[in-house]
Formats: C-alpha cells, sequence, structure tokens
C-alpha cells in the first residue's frame, strides 16, 4: 500500500502539496506515483522563476518505462528546484515526499490550495484507478 | 480477456507488478527494474516467456517449407539442435515476425515467434504450408523460461532434472537439445550466456520455485527490454514492422542469398530494393546529453537527412540513454534527436552498446 502522509494535500495527477505557511508550497510526486513509474532516470525541471497556471505542464518525470509530466498544483512563481535531483533522479523513488521534492512555488493565489485533495480524498481517488 | 500463462500465481507470490502484454498479464518487474537488469548482467535472472508461441513443424517437406517460409536458410542447421535467427517475410519483403528456429530431426524443427503476432502468424503459416506435406502444431502445453546471467547455466543444472543435465551441461551456444518432454536452449534475448527451457505446464511452478531456491532471480518484461535494446537485439513491431525490410532494419545479415535459386517469400522484393539502393540503415545511438531517448523521436542528420528513433530507454549499464534509430545511408558519427522540442547531440554506434556484461 502506498504511503499517503495526511499533512499533505494532493492533486488527481499524483502531485504532493506541502503549504509552508509562508505563501510558498514544496511540490512532488506521490509515492503511488513513483511506484507506477518505477525507477526513475531523469529529471526535468523548470528555471527558477518560471511562472504559470495551475494544471500547467512544469517538469518531467522519466523512469526507465515511460516519461511523464508534472503539473502545477497550483498557480504561482517557480522560486526554488530541487537541482540534487539532476544526478540522483532515484532519489525521488526512495523518498518521495522527502529529499524527493521537485519545486517550491510561490502562490499567487493562495485561495487555490483549497481546492485541493486532503488525504482521505486522494486515497479514495487511487483506489478506483 | 487477458491471459495468463502457468507461472501467473508465482509472479503474484514473488510480488510482480502486473501489466496487460500483448494480452496476456505479465509482471513488469518485481521492485526494482534496474536492479532485475544488474541481476542479469552479474549473476543470473530468470524470466516468464511463456505467453511466446512455440510451433512444432513435422513431416517429409517441413525443410522446403521452412526454405521458402523464411528470409534464413534452414540448410544452414547441419548439426542436430541448432537454432537459426530468422525473419519471416511477407511478399513485399516487410517483416511479418522474427523468430528462432531449431533443426530437431530431419522431418521436425522447432519454432519460436513473438506472443503479440501469434495470431497473423500461425494463418500466414498455414496459408503458405498448402501442397507441403507438413504438420504446423502450436505447443501451448509447454511453458518457457529464460535464465540469463553469467552464472546463470551452472544455476540452472543444480535444479534441472538428472537427465536433462546430461544432456545440456555441454550444449554449445545458440544449440538446443530435447529430453522427454523438456526442451534447453542455449539461447536467450539479453546479451548474457543461459539458458531458455521448455517445460510441460504442469512442472513449471516448482522448477520456477527450485531456481529462486537457487538464487536465480525473478525478472519481469522491463528489465529484459532494457537488456535486449544494450544487446543490440531488435524488438518486432517498434525495430521493424511489415512495412521495413530487413536491409533496413540491421537484418541484412539474417538474409541468406545463396543459393541464388532458392525462392523464399519476399525475396523478389528484397533483390529490387538491393538493387535501387537501400536508402536507409538502422543503428544505435547514444545520447550525449541529459535526458532519455524513446522510440519515434525525430533524428536530424545535419546536411543528410532526417530519421527516426525506433525504441529508446535508459541504459542501466552504460548509464546514459541508447537507443536504435531508422536513419538516411549517408549518416556519419554524429546526429542530433529531438525531444520534447530541443535538439540534443547523440553519437551514432552500432547497435550493440552490451556483450557479456561489458560495455562494446
Amino acid at each position: 500500500m502506498s504511503e499517503i502522509p495526511s499533512e499533505l494535500k494532493y492533486t488527481k495527477s499524483h502531485e504532493w502539496v506541502r503549504n509552508e505557511d509562508d505563501g510558498t508550497v514544496t511540490v512532488g510526486i506521490t509515492d503511488h506515483a513513483q511506484e507506477l513509474l518505477g525507477d526513475l532516470v531523469y529529471v526535468e525541471l523548470p528555471e527558477v522563476g518560471t511562472e504559470m497556471a495551475a494544471e500547467d505542464a512544469v517538469c518531467v518525470v522519466e523512469s526507465v518505462k515511460a516519461a511523464s509530466d508534472v503539473y502545477m498544483p497550483v498557480s504561482g512563481e517557480v522560486v526554488v528546484v530541487n537541482s540534487d535531483l539532476a544526478d540522483a533522479p532515484e532519489t525521488i523513488n526512495d523518498s518521495p515526499y522527502d529529499d524527493g521534492w521537485l519545486i517550491k512555488i510561490k502562490l499567487s493565489n493562495p485561495d487555490e490550495i483549497n481546492d485541493l485533495m486532503d488525504a482521505d480524498s486522494y486515497e479514495a481517488e487511487i483506489e478506483e484507478d | 480477456m487477458s491471459k495468463k500463462t502457468v507461472l501467473y500465481d508465482k509472479h503474484v507470490e514473488y510480488g510482480g507488478k502486473i501489466v496487460d502484454f500483448a494480452g496476456w498479464q505479465m509482471p513488469v518487474n518485481y521492485g526494482s527494474q534496474i536492479e532485475e537488469h544488474h541481476q542479469v548482467r552479474t549473476d543470473a535472472g530468470m524470466f516468464d516467456v511463456s505467453h511466446m508461441t512455440v510451433i512444432d513443424l513435422t513431416g517429409e517437406d517441413v525443410k522446403p517449407f521452412l526454405q521458402k517460409l523464411l528470409a534464413n536458410d534452414v540448410a544452414r542447421l547441419k548439426a542436430q539442435g541448432k537454432a537459426l535467427y530468422s525473419c519471416m517475410l511477407n511478399q513485399d519483403g516487410g517483416v511479418i515476425d522474427d523468430l528462432i528456429v531449431y533443426y530437431l530431426e530431419d522431418i521436425w524443427y522447432r519454432m519460436v515467434v513473438n506472443a503479440a503476432t501469434r495470431d497473423k502468424d500461425l494463418a500466414w503459416i498455414d496459408q503458405q504450408s498448402s501442397g507441403f506435406d507438413v504438420e504446423i502444431k502450436e505447443r501451448s502445453d509447454l511453458a518457457m523460461i529464460a535464465v540469463q546471467g553469467p552464472h546463470a547455466r551452472e544455476k540452472a543444472i543444480e535444479v534441472l532434472p538428472v537427465d536433462v543435465v546430461e544432456a545440456v551441461s555441454e550444449l554449445d551456444r545458440f544449440y538446443g537439445s530435447q529430453c522427454g518432454e523438456w526442451f534447453v536452449g542455449r539461447t536467450g534475448y539479453t546479451g548474457e550466456d543461459g539458458f531458455e527451457i521448455m517445460l510441460p505446464d504442469s512442472e513449471a511452478p516448482s522448477f520456477w520455485d527450485g531456481l529462486a531456491e537457487a538464487g536465480v532471480k525473478p525478472c519481469g518484461l522491463g528489465a529484459r527490454d532494457t537488456l535486449r535494446l544494450e544487446a543490440g537485439m531488435n524488438l518486432y513491431g517498434a525495430d521493424m514492422t511489415e512495412s521495413t525490410t530487413p536491409l533496413i532494419s540491421g537484418l541484412g545479415w539474417t538474409v541468406a542469398w545463396e543459393p541464388e535459386d532458392r525462392d523464399f517469400i519476399g525475396r523478389a522484393a528484397l533483390e529490387r530494393q538491393r538493387e535501387k539502393g537501400v536508402a536507409q540503415k538502422l543503428v544505435g545511438l547514444v545520447l550525449e546529453e541529459k535526458g532519455i531517448l524513446r522510440g519515434h523521436q525525430r533524428v536530424v542528420v545535419d546536411g543528410v537527412g532526417e530519421g527516426e528513433t525506433t525504441s529508446g530507454t535508459f541504459s542501466p549499464t552504460l548509464k546514459q540513454s541508447i537507443a536504435f534509430a531508422r536513419v538516411p545511408k549517408q549518416t556519419g558519427s554524429h546526429c542530433q534527436v529531438e525531444i520534447r522540442g530541443k535538439l540534443l547531440s547523440a553519437r551514432v554506434v552500432k547497435p550493440v552498446f552490451v556483450r557479456d556484461g561489458k560495455a562494446v
């Protein structure tokens, strides 16, 4: 069974979001997503300063098997990227919710956080898959 | 309806992640595809390949029939048990399938064809056999396990039945041996030494357990794909199809032109292509930048033209991305591949990246 930390928010496209309570959020892909993808071997991160709307494709993660887009869970500006992943994409498999984070976003509309799913809803969502 | 091999319950028991492959419920990995890949390169792994189609061809005309059916010539098989890799072509020289054929007796050959092409292969073979004294029998009663890796044979020999061990311990590469209901070929699809073992369905699950106890780790179809790509082995449906001939698929070496009077299906079309000049070739690519090559990416060769990748992946052995690509004949040592709108630079190499555990 995949791990789904209760303190995080989630999207249908399998991103997790941690509210840092300073107007920014940290984003990664869920344990379920990394399990589906298998061994990750490449991550394409955006440039810091990129501004995008919610649901825009912002990163690409590639496993041995396939490439997969990662979408902006909320609108805003990318303020930090996890550049350690360039040489160690497998960190996402090993630690999807901690060392395997992808980007930090400065929210342009803080209310959008309320549109995300909580852990229970996300669990129900992936059980339907 | 998805089909299951006789080893399906074992895959679930061993933690296999099951996916649909050509209508079969097969394990794509048992945890980590990359670990399984290294397991085969450095030690021994096993794959359930029971979904592949085994066909026995028997009868007085079996040799002349196969000399017509296949682009490679079974007359090259002089010693009992010898295996031959061949394409089966249509009249236009397009590849219907690629296969291995074993010479068992003068009136008995065994072919192993792909799972995804089973129906069309059987229909084609049946259609072409009219007028020949040959019986075609699918051996769906057999399971098949590929045991691959530098220690694969010694570990398999610990577990094989005693009489089979006697038959196979001195087996040369690319030979097979029938022993009772078992058949063991020293063949594979990984670029490593090993066996492909056909055995009665009923004996397969306990043999699988025995191999696991001997230290042969279960490996999924995911690792099978990265291993075959590193080894420079074509995948049917990706690297060659009915709309490509062997001559533009890196398989010219499998076409037996001699003797000139052997009229195999597709010969006339291949001769026309050869006379006109073969315009493309299949090459290997090694990506020089970060990123992952996949099938169907655009290849740009400066001053020459364009081509396309046919399959690509991340190579766990080289820790770089590799691919096969069909490119213009004049392509030199470099090209560019378009990935998500960006042109990345790649080195053009012979399509063999790893052999017997070592980078080529």
